[in-house]
């Protein structure tokens, strides 16, 4: 019996704020436990939470940027629930009205574009981290540290429209690039900055109503996602072939065995109790806001690799790693607006170099040389590379360096004439060979060529020098 | 309306009350009384009714991104029961 | 005010008589200090008196001021706080065993703002759990006696301060009132308490009952009084999201206000009805002529839902509450149970033994209210039926400037007298509720006593921002009925 999957993902982002939601604590990385904390973060008794436009204006713009209608009112929801992590024994999020809802991400699988629907978009807080004392099977306690609690989080929830793992991690991928081109977030799975739950369920081919779903967590990168729906999936036929029955139900994905592993916790009927939180008035955004945050909403990464594809020719592909990034596509376009070369072979330099590029430690002028020399053949292609990875680790100019390492290719045919006839006179047994048919001898001349110039003949140009020379 | 003390319990569960048979079943008499009492709202025909969610009407202030640390980590530490170096401890979460 | 004792001074009275040198503030605070010692054994209206910091903060007074220097308008004074205002390293505990022990790292900004003013803090008044009680009684460090008489409730949930307002055991208070429990304890001490309009007092620092009512509020012995310090501790909060940025007026103006014209609209569902008691009636009366012998006039208005004001409460109140208080987990601070084997296990044992009953009644009730299947019924429903009480009220204020009501159905009731039943106690709040539900202020000012000597007090309420307007009135009322403020309680 086919069956068919149904996918849907959720994503917490970690908003790329200085302050947390709804105190003024820092929201910094790597603090000492409980050292990025306050009463209003650690729940104690009188406080009171006051929100972080800035919190609000992340969410707002990826609202914009996926299409989705930003709400003119939302309310902040109390999800009650008791955890040490959790100082206020309340989560503040939203519930019944969320701050955006109902749009899309474009996704490319295979050459074919698909749309994945936004259920909804809303504002929570974080909470906090629990450590388990010494050996976990063994702990007898467990450490609370509370810096992350309250710092920013999206929750976007897809709709259940993807029907493949790739769909899954396409979608991810394409998210993750939205929110770190906005700068809304860093995108850091494996710090939890960006973090994936996944609905997935099967049902035969046909059937309108969805099967159970199983939820899935723990993670960590977009290829375990796909990975853990691969699996999922599979267990998930095979139970029902076998005459099982899914059961609705949380499953942790263990990357080392490579399985999904129900979390088997007596399902207290998670009852949170959700009702608007009366220390926050309801969120209002009016038109004047959205409007001013529209216009800060970059080139998003479906158009910028439309239009990186369109402007300078370059394959889909291509485009697609280049904008991967943002950093590396305005690269990218800085340096094929100063070299008058190919983009296609800019695009290949950019994509090679990507992690100097994305350091900062390369510039665009250097690529748009490097290009620039190897099309007008001043230097070969080994000589490039060589000449960047110096440009790297001494910091100086690339032509600088060219000239000074004496890298510049011979390219001139009457300098190569004079080479290409010294070594055909050195070798009339292979001329001959080769004017018999023995066309293979045509890389053994330029050999020579080669290594007479030490390596600094331009090899085409010797190649077609030779061939007018040896003749049809 | 009669909350049974089955429920009492469940409720006892989700309030993290720990709780007696008997004293939920003591507790469950009175707070049936109560129920019994605010179900007198059922009278009122409230369909066309907007909730008051909020004390306040108008919306709620936002502030600046701006860190301004508390500035005393030993005080938000030093009320803790169980204490250990940095952090909160509390016993571990036996699953059942 | 020849011969006036000392501790009888009204607020206003002290605070001049230490800024114009009468008496200095280290011998004004010696003078309370030394009654708290000798009449607080009693009464029991603190739960932690501060005599070395007071007699410091009054010594560091009286050096400012020779030096010229005056902090504000209580210069020197000492004023007590409800034990629900955190207080930067001095013990806070809500009248529960569950914060027995908790000393906050910040003041509330209520404590910010009566320390600003210069006042000299002599400690923190007992009170009803977490708030939660018409008596005081629910007090995890035991009930406070009225101080009239000492075999009744003072009133709750500020009972605490009440008591020690009338027993002049400080020169003011600061309480809170939720679903009446500044002005019935007020009424019930023969003391003047006002709950302002929500949103006028920064709840930020207040420990938590129920997020959407609570509000804090002054406790005076005089209008005057009540008036000042309300001018203290109201204005904006940038901590507080529900506090209301509006400019806080010359409420002590407001007093001498004529009340000529005045409309005082009396709503016919207040009076009606068995529970109020003759003397309370005959008392309210006196007060509605101290208003019309001035020239205000009398009109009926109705607040049709009145009746169903305290089943609202009932809901909210807990529901809010039970929230409010999860917090309260034995992790960070406070209270924790011993010898649990788990997480679980230690946190509902911490809540079992460090809450009370009625705190766990209402933790009970509100978790109930909110739960899957009963929302709406529950919650959502007393939500909507607050909106036709604030909507009543709305409607009323067009016809009527303010409105006058007994503040409590009886005088106050013997300690223990109603504790058996929790219904029978939550009808003491059938007049003070409704006023919490619309967010409305109301003041109750001292009209009258039983036959057995127990303060009355008459409640108005006036629409949203309308406090002048209630202080007016209520001055009106003290002008023509100056009753004795003072508990007649001896060392």
């Amino acid at each position: 019996m086919p069956f068919e999957t149904v996918i849907g993902l959720e994503v917490h982002a970690q908003l790329s704020t200085r302050s947390k939601i709804f105190c003024a604590c820092s929201t910094a990385f790597g603090a000492v436990p409980n050292g990025n904390t306050c009463p209003v973060c650690t729940g104690m008794p009188g406080v009171l939470p006051v929100l972080n436009r800035k919190a609000v204006e992340c969410t707002i713009r990826t609202a914009l940027a996926t299409s989705c209608a930003v709400q003119r009112k939302s309310v902040f929801a109390r999800k009650n629930y008791f955890y040490p992590d959790l100082p206020k024994a309340y989560q503040i999020s939203q519930y019944e009205l969320p701050i955006a809802l109902g749009g899309h991400v474009d996704i490319e699988v295979d050459g074919e574009t698909k749309r994945i629907g936004i259920t909804r978009i809303h504002m929570e807080e974080d909470a906090g981290k629990l450590v388990h004392e010494g050996e976990f099977a063994g702990a007898q306690a467990s450490l609370a540290d509370l810096n992350r609690c309250s710092v920013p989080l999206m929750e976007i929830v897809s709709e259940p429209d993807m029907r493949t793992p790739e769909e899954g991690g396409a979608y991810l991928r394409r998210l993750h690039d939205i929110l770190v081109y906005l700068g809304v977030c860093d995108g850091n799975m494996e710090e939890g900055s960006f973090r994936c739950d996944a609905n997935v369920s099967v049902r035969p081919v046909g059937q309108k109503a969805f099967g159970t779903k199983a939820e899935l967590k723990n993670m960590n990168s977009f290829r375990n996602v796909e990975k853990a729906l691969e699996y999922e999936i599979r267990r998930q036929v095979e139970l029902i072939e076998d005459g099982g029955k899914v059961v609705q139900e949380t499953r942790l994905w263990d990357a080392n065995a490579g399985v999904t592993v129900s979390m088997r916790r007596k399902e207290e009927a998670h009852d949170y109790r959700y009702f608007p939180d009366p220390d926050l008035l309801p969120l209002i955004v009016d038109d004047s806001w959205v409007e001013e945050l529209r216009k800060t909403i970059p080139e998003l990464p479906a158009e910028k690799i439309a239009r990186l594809e369109r402007r300078y020719g370059i394959p889909r592909y291509d485009a697609g790693i280049l904008a991967s990034t943002r950093a590396l596509a305005d690269f990218f376009e800085a340096s094929a607006a100063i070299c008058g070369g190919n983009p296609k072979t800019t695009a290949n330099e950019c994509i090679h170099w990507k992690d100097a590029v994305l350091a900062g430690t390369l510039s665009p002028e250097t690529i748009a040389h490097a290009v620039e020399d190897r099309e007008r053949g001043t230097i070969s292609a080994t000589a490039s590379k060589k000449l960047v990875e110096l440009v790297l680790s001494t910091g100086k100019p690339f032509r600088t360096l060219r000239d000074e390492q004496g890298l510049t290719q011979i390219s001139d045919t009457s300098a190569l004439d004079i080479l290409v006839d010294k070594i055909l006179g050195a070798s009339p047994k292979e001329v001959e060979g080769y004017r018999a048919g023995k066309v293979g001898l045509l890389s053994f001349f330029v050999g020579q060529v080669m290594k007479e110039s030490r390596g600094k003949a331009n090899p085409k140009v010797v190649q077609e020098v030779l061939k007018k020379k040896l003749g049809p | 309306m009669a909350i049974t003390r089955e429920e009492v319990l469940h409720v006892a569960r989700l309030a993290r009350l720990a709780m007696s048979d008997d004293e939920a079943g003591r507790l469950g008499g009175q707070l049936s009384a109560i129920l019994d009492y605010v179900k007198q709202l059922d009278r009122l025909d409230t369909r066309d009714v907007v909730p008051t969610s909020h004390a306040v009407e108008k919306g709620t202030p936002m502030r600046d991104d701006v860190v301004e640390p508390f500035g005393d980590r030993e005080a938000i530490l030093a009320n803790a029961p169980d204490r250990q170096s940095d952090f909160f401890r509390v016993p571990r979460i036996i699953e059942d | 005010m020849a011969n006036v004792p000392v501790h009888e001074w009204t607020l206003l009275e002290a605070a001049r008589r230490v800024r114009e040198k009468e008496i200095s503030s280290r011998e004004l605070t010696g003078a309370l200090l030394a009654r708290i010692e000798a009449l607080d054994p009693k009464v029991h209206a603190y739960i932690t008196v501060l005599p070395e910091a007071a007699a410091a903060q009054a010594a560091a007074c009286d050096e400012e001021q020779a030096k010229g220097a005056l902090r504000g308008p209580f210069h020197g004074v000492p004023i007590g706080l409800k034990d629900i205002f955190c207080t930067r390293g001095v013990r806070t505990t809500c009248g529960s065993r569950i914060l027995h022990d908790f000393i906050p790292p910040y003041d509330a900004c209520v404590t910010e703002k009566v320390l600003a003013a210069g006042a000299v803090l002599t400690g923190k008044h007992n009170m009803d759990e977490f708030a939660m009680g018409s008596s005081t009684e629910t007090s995890f460090f035991g009930p406070t006696r009225n101080p009239w008489d000492l075999s009744r409730i003072p009133g709750g949930s500020s009972g605490g301060t009440a008591a020690a307002v009338a027993a002049a055991m400080c020169f003011a208070g600061v309480g809170t009132d939720t679903g009446g429990s500044i002005r019935q304890p007020a009424s019930l001490c023969g003391v003047v308490g006002v709950k302002p309009t929500y949103g006028r007092v920064s709840r930020y620092g207040m420990i938590a009952f129920a997020s959407s009512l609570d509000q804090g509020g002054p406790i005076t012995r005089t209008v005057a009084d009540a008036a000042a310090l309300l001018g203290v501790i109201a204005g904006y909060d940038r901590r507080d999201s529900t506090c209301v940025d509006i400019p806080v007026p010359d409420y002590l103006a407001a007093v001498e206000r004529p009340v000529k014209g005045l409309r005082v609209g009396l709503p016919k569902e207040y009076y009606e009805g068995g529970g109020l008691s003759p003397e309370v009636r005959a008392a309210l009366e006196k007060a509605l002529k101290a208003l019309t012998d001035q020239g205000a006039a009398v009109v009926e208005v109705s607040l049709p839902h009145t009746s169903f004001a305290l089943s609202a409460y009932y809901l909210i109140a807990p529901a809010e509450a039970s929230s409010n208080l999860a917090r309260y987990d034995g992790v960070r601070y406070g209270y924790r149970a011993e010898g649990a084997s788990g997480l679980i296990e230690m946190m509902s044992r911490t809540r079992a033994g460090g809450f009370g009953d009625e705190v766990k009644r209402r933790v009970m009730i509100g978790t109930y209210a909110l739960s899957a299947g009963y929302y709406e019924a529950f919650y959502g429903k007393a939500q909507k039926v607050r909106t036709l009480i604030r909507d009543d009220f709305t409607k009323a204020f067009e016809a009527a400037d303010v409105l006058l009501t007994p503040t409590a159905p009886t005088p106050a009731f013997r300690l223990g007298e109603k504790t058996d039943d929790p219904l029978t106690m939550y009808l003491s709040d059938i007049y003070t509720i409704p006023c919490n539900l619309a967010g409305i202020p109301g003041i109750s000012v001292p009209c009258g006593f039983s036959a057995e000597g127990l303060p009355i007090g008459a409640q108005l309420l006036s629409k949203s921002f309308g406090e002048e307007t209630l202080f007016a009135a209520a001055g009106a009322i003290e002008r023509v009925l100056p009753l004795r403020r003072v508990a007649p309680l001896e060392g």
